[in-house]
């Protein structure tokens, strides 16, 4: 009975624990195989310890192109998605002109879309213009989907600030510009950076329409696809686990930042 | 408090100011003048036009027609960071990104001041939160808000300081208080303070003068104790506490004026009244509820003579305190308003009891009979 007991008062505690297990599981075993030394070509059974793949992750001939090239593609993206992104959010709260109700449906059209069917469609595009498919399609595709996560989580951040709060600050001898860098785009500023890290990580891993739009260009993702069809190399698993930890590292310091700000007001 | 900005004829003056969105007239043109180091209220129910008027002067609201003077120049053209005019919002607007020193200093790093921690401590001190500098805006109670937002302004030293109902987020007990604060400063720093309430009782505490503004335009304008005791429309009759008005025909106009009201006759003294005199015409005659004695049916007799009287017979009466409330239905008005001081109650005087109210002729005041008797209660166009 009084294990009942003791289950029944930590039911909460277990069951977001065995959530939490079930979330990171699966990053804990691309950490853990990106120290193994598999045997064969696929990455797929433990043998035995090793640092090799860390020491050169470069190793496999094109990974690190590929990566360097999904990175810069996810940078220009996420800059151009998050600029465009919060001047629609912006616009769509802000002003009133005509067909804006309609435009702010349309903006969610790209996530209601079946990516395959989007991907499909862009490369039928593309082709009837003549567009010359690589890098720039790709970075036009990866704009066009991201553009509405960004506008949905700046349009929530805008429609909940006070448009007193420019009012006063331009009453504070604050010209247009002073307002909009000192007051609106600081308060703004969670919700821009919500979407920029959103469209980064969307863009970063989009493999479906980046495949049907690259042409001869390979993405990271299309790196991974195309190789674990005939081997899946440990340098993988190393980029992944990276990647991982470097975005943990950005939520724990941004963490870290607000807690010792929130301190320092109170103290 | 160092005063860096000692401006002479510092009056703002607006003339012929005027604001329209589409169809809809917010403000008609509109003349006034606010002396330089006054404390002046716009006072009006909402949709009056008074914000929209301390918005012109702000600068936040462009004037259809009009011009918008500041100790002489003209700031009609201004936008609102060039005039030297600051505004306390009725939600207050901090900056919630910012802390309090920042929050205060707002206004001076803007204008390239560099050094502001004196001013900044200075200031905070004056609105008594040296404490708080360091807190962030959302940490502070509603009236530490507002003092804030006070000091956020008054720091830039304004020729002007524009009020948008500052108080009226706070509950009553805060309410009294700020307004004695806010009247504290004004007197210790000297700038110009306007003021837009819809609280007509703070409107009366605080400024040394009034604007009630009603559909658009100014109704009138003065002391509060001046518009109070003499209100020239039936709007700020009603609209600044309570008045029983009392329509009657006027029978003689020999000395003082002699109605014909309710079946008795009323007097009332010909300079209190607004309206044209001639006899025979109608005319509304005003009595504040406070300056009516009442007096049971069975003691008419002690009445002194020369007395405005009126019977009746109470029908509603609720005890508050400091005074107690009568309802009397009469020839006169079905509802006149009476409140009795509670130092010797007569206990007869209960719903239902026959009275004589009484009063003093020198407190009536005459009004014009072609309004509407109701106007202020209901916002309501009336011409002047």
């Amino acid at each position: 009975m009084p294990v009942l007991h003791w289950i029944r008062r930590n039911l909460i505690v277990i069951a977001g624990l065995l959530t939490l297990a079930y979330m990171i599981l699966p990053n804990i075993v691309v950490m853990v195989f990106s120290f193994n030394k598999p045997n064969g070509r696929f990455n797929y059974e433990w043998q035995r310890f090793s640092l090799d793949a860390w020491k050169d992750p470069c190793g496999v001939a094109d990974l690190c192109g590929s990566l360097s090239l999904s990175l810069q593609i996810a940078f220009w993206a996420t800059l151009g998605a998050t600029v465009l992104g919060t001047m629609v959010a912006f616009a769509l709260v802000r002003y009133r002109f005509r067909a804006r109700g309609a435009i702010s449906s349309l903006i969610f059209l790209p996530m209601a879309m079946p990516e395959v069917v989007m991907a499909a469609s862009l490369l039928t595009l593309f082709l009837n213009m003549g567009a010359q498919l690589g890098f720039w399609t790709v970075l036009i595709a990866h704009i066009m989907f991201c553009l509405s996560f960004v506008v949905t989580a700046v349009k929530a951040r805008v429609m909940s600030m006070d448009p007193k709060l420019e009012e006063a600050a331009r009453d504070l001898y604050a010209g247009p510009v002073q307002t909009f860098v000192r007051v609106t785009l600081p308060i703004a500023a969670p919700g821009i950076a919500a979407g920029a890290m959103l469209a980064f990580a969307l863009s970063f891993d989009d493999f479906i329409i980046t495949n049907f739009n690259a042409g001869s260009t390979v993405t990271f993702p299309m790196f991974v696809w195309g190789s674990a069809q005939r081997g899946t190399p440990v340098q993988i698993n190393v980029i992944g686990t990276a990647m991982f930890i470097i975005a943990v590292m950005v939520v724990l310091v941004g963490q870290v930042i607000a807690s010792r700000r929130k301190n320092n007001a109170q103290s | 408090m160092t005063q860096q900005q000692q401006t002479a004829g510092g009056d703002v003056r607006l003339a012929g100011i005027s604001k329209t969105y589409g169809s809809f007239t917010a403000v008609q043109p509109l003349d006034l003048t606010v002396p330089q180091g006054s404390f002046f209220a716009l006072l009006g129910a909402s949709g009056c036009g008074k914000t929209t008027t301390l918005r012109m002067i702000a600068g936040l609201e462009e004037a259809t027609t009009g011009t918008v003077f500041l100790g002489g120049k003209d700031i009609t053209d201004l936008p609102p960071y060039k005039r030297p005019v600051n505004t306390v919002f009725q939600s207050y607007a901090l900056f919630p990104h910012l802390d309090i020193t920042e929050n205060v200093a707002f206004g001076l790093r803007r204008r390239g001041i560099k050094s502001v921690k004196k001013q900044v401590d200075d200031m905070l001190e004056l609105v008594q939160l040296g404490d708080f500098a360091h807190r962030k805006p959302h940490q502070l109670s509603g009236g530490q808000q507002q003092r804030v937002a006070v000091a956020r302004a008054l720091i830039n030293h304004p020729q002007v300081l524009l009020l948008d109902e500052p108080l009226g987020a706070l509950d009553l007990k805060l309410r009294r208080q700020m307004q004695l604060e806010l009247k504290r400063i004004q007197t210790e720093v000297g700038i110009t303070f306007v003021h837009v309430t819809h609280d007509q009782e703070e409107a009366m505490t605080m400024a040394d003068t009034v604007a009630v503004m009603n559909g658009g335009r100014v109704e009138q304008l003065g002391a509060p104790a001046d518009l109070y005791e003499n209100p020239r429309t039936t709007f700020v009759a009603n609209f600044l506490g309570t008045s029983n008005l009392i329509e009657g025909e006027i029978v003689s106009t020999g000395g003082d004026l002699v109605v014909a009201a309710g079946g008795g006759k009323l007097t009332l003294p010909r300079e209190r009244c607004s309206a044209p005199t001639t006899s025979g015409g109608r005319l509304l005659l005003g009595i504040r509820p406070e300056k009516i004695s009442l007096a049971h049916a069975d003691d008419a007799d002690d009445i002194a003579a020369g007395r405005n009287r009126v019977t009746g017979r109470i029908t509603d009466s609720s005890f508050i305190g400091v005074s107690t409330q009568y309802v009397v239905e009469s020839p006169a008005g079905t509802a006149l308003q009476v409140y009795e001081q509670n130092i010797e109650r007569d206990t007869r005087l209960l719903p239902g009891a026959e009275v004589v109210l009484h009063w003093n002729p020198a407190h009536t005041f005459g009004l014009d009979a072609a309004q509407d008797i109701d106007a202020g209660a209901t916002s309501v166009e009336d011409a002047e």
